[in-house]
C-alpha cells in the first residue's frame, strides 16, 4: 500500500475543506440548526411525541442523516470532479498509485468530512433538544457506513459528471427528495399503507430508520434489514466504481 | 547507452474509430535528450499520454526502465514526470504546497530540503507562498516543471515546455534541461519550435499522422538530409546564365543580380569551383559569395510534407 500517496490526496481534500470552511462547516451546520429552531423548538413543541420520543429529539438522527448524505456527495464529487474540470487530474492518473489507493485518499476525506460534520451536528443539536443515545456504538458505526457508502456514490457522480449542473443534479433532484421523504422528519408508520409500501423502495429510510434505532432503540424497519441495506449500497457504490477504474470511464480514453 | 524507454508495436485507436498512433517502434537512451516534432495532431501527446498511463494503449507494448507500463505500472511510473502541454495548476494552492503533493502523490517521503532546492533552480523560491493564481505564465509552467520534479524521475516528458513563454525564460529553460541531462535525467520533449530541437536534442524523432517516420541523431540527420545554398551576388545584372553552366541548377534572381545553387552538403564534388570558374571565364564579374545551411526546420517541413505526398 503506497501510504504516502494515499496521504497526499486525504491531506490535500482535507485542507481544501479547512481552507474552505466557511462553505464546508459553517453552512451546514447554520442551515441544519435552522432545521432544530423551526422544526423542533418551534413546530416541535406542538407535536405530539413519536413512539414515546418527543418530536424535536425524534428528527435529531434524520438532520444527521440528511447532512451526512448530501454532504458526502458532495464533497466525494467535487473532490474528484474539479481535478478532472481543471485538468490536474493527469497528475494522479499518472502517478504510480493504484486505483484502490486513489479512492481511498479521496473517499476516506471525503467520509471524514462529513463524519466531523456529523459530529458537529450532534453536538450543536445538543442545545436544542434533549436526547439521549442508546446504542453509540451503532450510532458511530451507521454514521461511519453512510459517510462512506455515500462518499462511494458522490465519488461516481463526480466521474460520471461533465459539468456543474449534472454535479448538482443527483444531490439536489434525487438525493434531497429521498432524504425528505425518507423519514427524516416522521415515521413512516404514520403514513396510509399504501404509501408505506412505496416508501419502502425509497432506500433512505433504512438508513434513517437504523440510525434513528442507534438512538432511541426503536425503528421503521429492523435493525438487521437497515444494516443489510446500507452494506448492499456501499457494495453497489464500490461495485460501480471499480467498474468505472476497470474501464477507464471518463478518465483515460 | 542502454535503453531507458522501449516501445513495440504501440497503437491507438479511439472509440470514434480515430486510429491517433500506428504501429510505433520507438526507443529512448538513456541520459539524452531526445526532441519529438510534429504537426500539430500527428500524434505526440497522445504517444507521451500513453507512455505516462493517461491513455490506454489499443496495442503494442510500453516499458520504462525495465518495466512493462500496465503490468509493472507502479515502478514504471515512478521513473517518470511529466510536464503537460497545458498549464493546469489548482489556483488556490500555494507553490509549496502543489509541489510538495505532488512528491507525497508519488509516494515519496517529504523531503523540504530537495523541495527547496527544485524551486530555487526554478527561481520559484520567492514565490513558494503565493497562490497559484498569482503567477504568471511563466511562472506556473515552472511549477508544472518543479511537480514533476519533485519525485527525482529518471524520466522526464516535456510536452511543449516552452509554449507561449518569453525568449529569456525559453533560454532559462534549455539551461534547465541541459542540466537536469547533466545529472542524468533521460528527457523527451516535443516542441513545435524547430530551434528548440536544434539547439538542444541529442536525437530527434518526427512523427507524422500517428506514425514515426524519422529517428535518427540531430548531427547525422542535419548531414545526411541537410541541403546547403551558393549565393553568387553579381556586380553587374545579367538577362541568362551562360550555356556552359545549363548543367547545373541553377536560378537567376528576377533582378539579374543574384545567382543561387542548391547542393547536397554531403556530396564530394558539388561542382562550386566549377561554376565560379566559369562565370570568371564568361566575364561575369561578383560581388559576394554565400553559402547557408539548411536548418532542421527545412528538413522537418521537408519531411512532413513528403509523407503528406506519399500519402
Amino acid at each position: 500500500m503506497n501510504v504516502h500517496s494515499i496521504a497526499a490526496i486525504y491531506q490535500f481534500e482535507m485542507f481544501r475543506m479547512w481552507r474552505t470552511k466557511l462553505q464546508s462547516i459553517l453552512t451546514p451546520v447554520i442551515s441544519t440548526s435552522l432545521y432544530f429552531v423551526v422544526f423542533g423548538s418551534a413546530i416541535g413543541s406542538r407535536m405530539e411525541d413519536v413512539g414515546g420520543v418527543s418530536y424535536g429529539a425524534f428528527i435529531v438522527p434524520g438532520l444527521i442523516m440528511l447532512t451526512l448524505l448530501t454532504q458526502s456527495i458532495s464533497n466525494a464529487s467535487f473532490g474528484i470532479y474539479f481535478p478532472k474540470f481543471s485538468g490536474t487530474i493527469y497528475e494522479v492518473l499518472s502517478a504510480p498509485i493504484s486505483y484502490v489507493e486513489i479512492v481511498i485518499g479521496y473517499v476516506g476525506a471525503a467520509a471524514t468530512k462529513s463524519i466531523i460534520l456529523g459530529l458537529i451536528i450532534l453536538a450543536t443539536s445538543t442545545l436544542f433538544v434533549d436526547f439521549q443515545i442508546q446504542h453509540p456504538f451503532w450510532m458511530l458505526g451507521f454514521l461511519v457506513l453512510t459517510a462512506v457508502t455515500f462518499s462511494f456514490l458522490g465519488f461516481v457522480i463526480g466521474i460520471w459528471a461533465d459539468g456543474f449542473e449534472k454535479l448538482q443534479i443527483v444531490p439536489l433532484m434525487v438525493v434531497t427528495p429521498l432524504v425528505f421523504l425518507g423519514g427524516t422528519f416522521y415515521s413512516i408508520s404514520m403514513l396510509p399503507s399504501f404509501w408505506q409500501g412505496v416508501t419502502l423502495a425509497n432506500p433512505v429510510v433504512y438508513l434513517v430508520s437504523g440510525f434513528r434505532w442507534s438512538f432511541y432503540g426503536s425503528s421503521d424497519v429492523n435493525i438487521w434489514i437497515s444494516l443489510g441495506m446500507t452494506l448492499g449500497f456501499l457494495a453497489l457504490f464500490i461495485g460501480m466504481t471499480a467498474w468505472i477504474f476497470k474501464t477507464g470511464y471518463k478518465l483515460k480514453p | 547507452m542502454t535503453d531507458i524507454i522501449s516501445v513495440q508495436g504501440l497503437e491507438k485507436t479511439y472509440e470514434n474509430g480515430f486510429s491517433a498512433l500506428k504501429n510505433i517502434d520507438l526507443t529512448i537512451k538513456q541520459g539524452e535528450i531526445f526532441a519529438l516534432l510534429g504537426p500539430n495532431g500527428a500524434g505526440k501527446t497522445t504517444l507521451i499520454s500513453t507512455i505516462c498511463g493517461l491513455v490506454n494503449p489499443t496495442k503494442g507494448t510500453v516499458k520504462a526502465g525495465d518495466f512493462d507500463i500496465i503490468s509493472q505500472y507502479k515502478a514504471a511510473r515512478g521513473l517518470i514526470g511529466l510536464v503537460p502541454q497545458e498549464l493546469t495548476t489548482d489556483a488556490f494552492e500555494t507553490v509549496w504546497a502543489t509541489v510538495s503533493f505532488s512528491r507525497g502523490l508519488f509516494g515519496k517521503k517529504p523531503n523540504k530540503a530537495l523541495i527547496e532546492q527544485i524551486l530555487k533552480d526554478l527561481s520559484l523560491w520567492d514565490k513558494r507562498n503565493n497562490q497559484l493564481r498569482q503567477l504568471s505564465g511563466g511562472m506556473k509552467r515552472r511549477v508544472m516543471i518543479a511537480k514533476a520534479l519533485s519525485h527525482e524521475p529518471q524520466i522526464l516528458f516535456l510536452d511543449e515546455p516552452t509554449a507561449g513563454v518569453d525568449v529569456e525564460l525559453r533560454r532559462d529553460m534549455w539551461a534547465l534541461v541541459r542540466k537536469l541531462r547533466d545529472n542524468g535525467v533521460t528527457i523527451i520533449l516535443t516542441t513545435h519550435y524547430i530551434e528548440e530541437a536544434e539547439e538542444m536534442a541529442d536525437r530527434i524523432g518526427v512523427i507524422n499522422g500517428g506514425e514515426i517516420i524519422l529517428v535518427d541523431d540531430k548531427d547525422a540527420l542535419m548531414k545526411r538530409l541537410g541541403r546547403k545554398t551558393l549565393t553568387i551576388s553579381l556586380y553587374k545584372a545579367i538577362e541568362d546564365l551562360p550555356i556552359s553552366l545549363a548543367d547545373y541548377p541553377l536560378q537567376l534572381s528576377d533582378d539579374g543580380l543574384t545567382v543561387s545553387y542548391e547542393f547536397d552538403a554531403q556530396q564530394e564534388h558539388n561542382g562550386i569551383s566549377h561554376i565560379i570558374a566559369n562565370l570568371q571565364a564568361e566575364g561575369i564579374e561578383f560581388t559576394d559569395i554565400q553559402t547557408q545551411e539548411s536548418s532542421l526546420e527545412d528538413i522537418f517541413v521537408n519531411l512532413v510534407h513528403q509523407k503528406d505526398d506519399a500519402a
